[in-house]
């Protein structure tokens, strides 16, 4: 694991390279797939948007933030999903979370009927939509259920490049993928550092501490805690070779997320009393979790 | 949130479609594409209220130069008027590229 990340940071040229972060998601989305296969479904001029949004005062997308594209990668049949970061934060309402849960259902069938199509997810996004909470809510749930039914038969892999990073219940999306791809500006955790400060007090997680923040949440430190795969620099080149090298992989005979009784011991040997710090979580996880 | 609709006379072709920008904070979403009337109509949301002379001015100096029969969705998250300028005239260099 650490050697493919030596080696994807060794390619890039910092004076030619392309930013990746600084792509909006339908570019992401181009990005990864293969030169000219780009064919986006339920594009902006379907117009099928929140309609619940407006209703609430609030400015809707055309797209609803969430760009389903279909193509090639490596010649492979592949769908990638892309939510857009910086509409609404990214989250999940009814529009943008039907179009990420039918897309992984769609590739499914198209998997199960002879064409084997992969699926990338390009997560950027706080979780639920609190103004379509419950419908938000239902569809995260299909999504989980469509990563689990899909990533059996092709592997499922997720990309969490930044600046949003990914929290809530999409953090269990991108827990759920056969493989998860972020880079150092990344963030993933399941309550958001705004939250916990809010919730459980600024003593216990200081959410304008950027160090402490990244030390816990950040993407260098979920790989080296195991609940990453490869940690890849911000250039669009790079994300899309480490995508392509982590869907050759194939699926595994058990998915990191199965491991259910592997990561309860751990948790059971943990010690509680004292205050454990990302050395400490990546010491404990990190060399364990990736046999 | 805002609504607002303007019209302005245009009989230009518009050679197909474009979609630019985001709804993100300071900037916009403009759908450009080909309306089936001998005249151009802006159909504006914005998350902020009370500025219809602005957007009336911008859209004037737009129309000034550009001659599309269009039809121009506009989605605005608060984004200056420089932005909102720059946007629409990115929207008409991919409708021709």
């Amino acid at each position: 694991m650490k050697n493919s990340t030596e080696l994807l940071e060794a390619t890039v040229d910092y004076r030619t390279r392309e930013s990746f972060l600084e792509l909006h998601a339908r570019e992401r989305a181009k990005a990864l797939l293969d030169a000219d296969s780009f064919r986006e479904l339920l594009g902006p001029f379907d117009r099928v948007t929140s309609p619940w949004l407006a209703i609430q005062d609030i400015v809707p997308e055309a797209d609803d933030g969430c760009i389903v594209a279909k193509g090639t990668i490596d010649g492979h049949a592949a769908v990638v999903v892309a939510i857009e970061g910086k509409f609404q934060g990214g989250s999940i309402g009814e529009v943008c979370g039907m179009k990420l849960a039918t897309a992984l259902e769609l590739a499914r069938k198209d998997t199960e009927n002879g064409t084997p199509t992969y699926a990338v997810l390009l997560l950027e996004t706080g979780g639920v939509r609190l103004q379509e909470a419950n419908l938000g809510l239902a569809l995260i749930s299909e999504i989980h259920a469509q990563i689990m039914e899909l990533r059996q038969h092709v592997p499922v892999v997720g990309v969490v490049a930044g600046m949003v990073g990914c929290f809530g219940g999409m953090s269990l999306a991108a827990a759920l993928c056969t493989s998860l791809i972020v880079t150092r500006q990344a963030r993933l955790g399941m309550n958001g550092p705004e939250v916990i400060e809010q919730e459980a007090g600024i003593e216990e997680f200081n959410a304008s501490d950027r160090a402490l923040v990244w030390s816990v949440d950040g993407g260098e430190y979920r790989v080296k805690a195991g609940f990453a795969d490869l940690l890849v620099p911000d250039d669009a080149r790079a994300v899309a070779k480490a995508v392509r090298h982590e869907l050759a992989k194939g699926v595994p005979a058990v998915h990191r997320s199965s491991k259910v009784e592997h990561y309860r011991n751990l948790l059971a040997q943990m010690d509680t009393s004292r205050q454990w710090d990302a050395a400490m979580v990546a010491e404990k996880f990190g060399k364990e979790s990736t046999k | 949130m805002q609504t607002m609709k303007f019209e302005y006379p245009a009989t230009g072709r518009v050679p197909r479609r474009a979609h630019v920008g985001v709804v993100g904070s300071g900037d916009l979403e403009v759908l450009l594409e080909p309306s089936t009337e001998s005249k151009a109509i802006v159909k504006i949301r914005t998350s902020v209220d009370g500025f219809d002379e602005y957007w009336k001015a911008v859209l004037d100096r737009f129309f000034s130069k550009y001659q599309g029969a269009a039809l121009i969705e506009i989605n605005d998250f608060g984004a200056t008027p420089g932005t909102v300028a720059l946007r629409l005239e990115q929207a008409v260099e991919e409708s021709e590229a």
